[in-house]
């Protein structure tokens, strides 16, 4: 068969030029984005730049070596945000950014390896993932942004969309039991498990400190306000608004109950580090009862040999 | 057992084991995987063998989890391996495709059964040749090889490794359950004779570096993660900085290269093993344990005076057009017996090729069992006729 693809149209020197931009480097922070990235996907009032620029921070605070640090994510408004970072960053497929981080912290250990992505991505089609990159205690830190919706695809129900909230394919109110997020990454067997809302920067920041130099699975969920698809159709206000109710009615819980810990569309929001425990991550197991035994059988044999 | 990566010498092992060792040749020190019949025991023998050379064995939830995690190790710098079959190769697909986009190097090894759905978990099919290679959406090229035997696994596995390095590409071993169980005597030659092609990495600075740039055989030099190349790859259609660029451009420039990188090489890259071509009348078509039963026939028809030929393919994808096509030209060519254990998966690529110059007849099976050399004689003999 001749192939006759039609021509495409060569880059142009703009694009050719690694997408330079203008004001890029006038603002301290700046070295942790890309060049050219700005201005980002987001709406106005989305809460998802607030938990990039409190990374940011934590990368900053934290002085993790941005050259070992590595960022990947799964699709979703949330996910996107790997492609700000001036990191080596995987955007990757609906769902998998934790296996796929998987493969990349276990090829290189020696690597940072941070998941930022949505509370649909990570729980409903990664759900499976999640329980058992816990389970294993995978050196990773998850960054979740939970905003009790698929924002990407125009607000549908999701496995945190509280009971009553109205979304595009719950017309009459949501029906289903949402997922309580921070309970189940704790009894999946998370090392690190702490609750922030995007009011809350520097706890947040600080959350993503510790998750980073917390050897084993961290996991950080990031309540944060989606004005477009969420809030509009359950008339929680602006983005403005929703901080404030992030004011009033989060408050710092001492223990991670199931119930107190439960979220609703308008109700009180538990807050706070409830998991931070050592315990040998996957690595350090694997390391301990797998390669240091198949090395001894191997030196067994080779004396039975002589 | 030893903690050799290459046990070189002579071994009596089947199949599976042999496209393990293959990998373990090969470089392989990363494998994520999940347990199905008939492909076990390629994970089996990894779980054994990479803690004893410095690797790792994960067994992940599933096989969409395993494909990940094999092109997330990939851009980690590793040369990393899952196997499966049928059910596994079906949610492979997905992140197949995102190796595809990411040129992320890898290899599969889909060791067939027969399907639809669970089908014949224990036997053979050799059904998975079209999914192999346009089972995720999208458009792109891959690589797949089929071997014939267990010492054929073990090359052909390690050639799968350099072409997936080369190419930058997910290449694709495709067994079947027969030559995953059969056991024979497998050589494995001294490492130093063993060839290893590496990734091509950037020979440029940080700054000046964009990944999805290729070179001029259409090939981007990659980089590795934690090298301080700062790159952003994306499943999304991307403009050659590796960001997302939606937009008809972005997307012919990118998929005509996916596309192009494979099939502008398809000569450097097509294998075939060539058996009585140059007068004959019929040539048989076939691949992996099929291709046993065919040669076994063409002997036959040889020794009682039929002008039978063979065609096996060691390359499944791309497919070996250009050889088919001379065949059909041929004056002595009447016809083309495709061998396989399905309902004409290259059989619809023969006919193609033959461009109705010589008659494509499959002989086909739906898979459970292997073809009998006397019901092949027989179509054979008609084909002749
Ligand atoms: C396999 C697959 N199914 C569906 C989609 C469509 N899709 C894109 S983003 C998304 C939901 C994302 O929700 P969430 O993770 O909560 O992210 P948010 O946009 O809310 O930040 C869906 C369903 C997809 N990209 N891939
Ligand atoms: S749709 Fe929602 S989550 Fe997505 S960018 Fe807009 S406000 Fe943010
Ligand atoms: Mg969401």
């Amino acid at each position: 068969m001749k192939n006759i693809f039609i021509d495409a149209p060569p880059l142009t020197p703009d694009q050719a030029k690694l997408g330079r931009s203008k004001g890029y480097g006038d603002h301290p922070l700046d070295k942790y984005l890309k060049e050219g990235r700005i201005p980002h996907i987001w709406c106005s009032g989305c809460g998802i730049g607030i938990v990039l620029t409190a990374f940011i921070k934590a990368l900053e605070k934290s002085g993790a070596d941005p050259d070992k640090t590595v960022v990947v994510s799964g699709i979703g408004c949330s996910a996107r945000s790997a492609g700000y970072l001036n990191l080596d960053t995987y955007h990757t497929t609906h769902g998998r950014a934790i296996p796929f981080a998987t493969g990349v912290k276990l090829a290189n250990p020696e690597l940072n390896v941070v998941v930022i992505s949505g509370d649909g991505d990570l729980f409903a089609i990664g759900g499976n993932h999640i329980i058992h990159a816990a389970r294993r205690n995978i050196d990773l830190s998850i960054i979740c942004v939970n905003n009790f919706t698929y924002g990407m695809t125009g607000g549908q129900g999701g496995p945190t969309t509280p009971v009553g909230a109205i979304s595009t394919t719950t017309p009459y109110g949501a029906s289903e039991y949402p997922f309580n997020l921070v309970y189940m990454a704790a009894a999946a067997g998370a090392s690190y498990v702490a609750r922030w809302t995007v009011l809350h920067t520097r706890e947040l920041r600080d959350a993503m400190i510790d998750s980073m130099s917390k050897p084993g699975f961290s996991f950080i969920e990031a309540i944060s306000p989606c004005p477009t698809a969420h809030a509009r159709r359950n008339k929680l206000g602006s983005g403005l608004d929703i901080m404030r109710y992030y004011k009033e009615k989060s408050y710092l819980a001492d223990e991670l109950d199931r119930d107190e810990t439960a979220l609703g569309l308008a109700d009180k929001i538990a807050i706070g580090k409830f998991v931070d425990v050592e315990k040998p991550t996957y690595l350090d197991m694997y390391n301990s009862h797998v390669a240091d035994r198949a090395a001894q059988a191997a030196k067994k044999k080779k004396k039975k040999k002589k | 057992m030893e903690n050799r990566a290459v046990l070189t010498g002579t071994h009596f092992i089947n199949g599976d084991i042999a496209c393990a060792e293959g990998g373990l040749a090969a470089g392989c020190r990363f494998f994520a995987g999940y347990p199905i019949t008939p492909a076990t025991e390629v994970a089996e023998r990894m779980a054994r063998r990479l803690p004893q050379v410095g690797g790792i064995y994960i067994q992940m939830e599933d096989e969409l989890a395993s494909m990940a995690a094999i092109c997330g190790a990939s851009c980690s710098g590793a040369r990393p391996m899952t196997s499966t079959s049928g059910p596994g190769f079906s949610l492979m697909m997905e992140n197949i495709g995102l190796a595809a986009m990411l040129e992320t190097p890898c290899v599969i090894a889909n060791i067939q059964r027969a399907g639809p759905s669970t089908g014949l978990p224990t036997l053979v099919g050799q059904q998975d040749v079209m999914q192999a290679r346009w089972g995720s959406h999208g458009d792109y090229e891959i690589i797949a090889l089929s071997p014939e035997s267990p010492q054929e696994a073990f090359e052909l596995t390690i050639d799968a490794f350099n072409l997936a390095e080369k190419y930058r590409v997910p290449v694709i071993l495709l067994s079947d359950e027969i030559i995953g169980h059969m056991t024979e005597k497998v050589v494995i030659p001294h490492p130093d004779e063993i060839e290893i092609v590496k990734r091509r990495s950037p020979n440029i600075g940080p700054k000046d570096y964009a990944p999805y740039y290729p070179d001029e055989d259409d090939i981007p030099p990659m980089s590795t993660a934690g090298d301080g190349y700062h790159i952003h790859a994306t499943g999304l259609t991307h403009n050659e900085h590796g960001y997302p660029d939606i937009s008809a451009d972005a997307q012919e420039r990118l998929v005509q290269r996916l596309v192009r990188k494979i099939r502008s090489n398809a000569d450097r890259i097509v294998r075939t093993e060539n058996l009585y071509l140059d007068d004959a009348e019929v040539v048989m078509v076939s691949y992996g344990c099929s291709g046993r039963t065919t040669r076994e026939v063409v002997e036959t028809a040889r020794a009682d005076g039929m002008k039978v030929g063979m065609v096996r393919l060691i390359t499944v994808w791309p497919f070996a057009e250009q050889l088919i096509r001379e065949l059909a030209e041929q004056s002595s060519v009447g016809a083309f017996v495709v061998v396989e254990i399905n309902s004409g998966q290259i059989a619809l690529e023969v006919e193609r090729c033959a461009g109705g110059n010589a008659e494509t007849v499959l002989a086909g099976l739906m898979g459970g069992r292997m073809f009998a050399p006397d019901e092949l004689y027989k179509v054979v003999k008609e084909a002749v006729l």
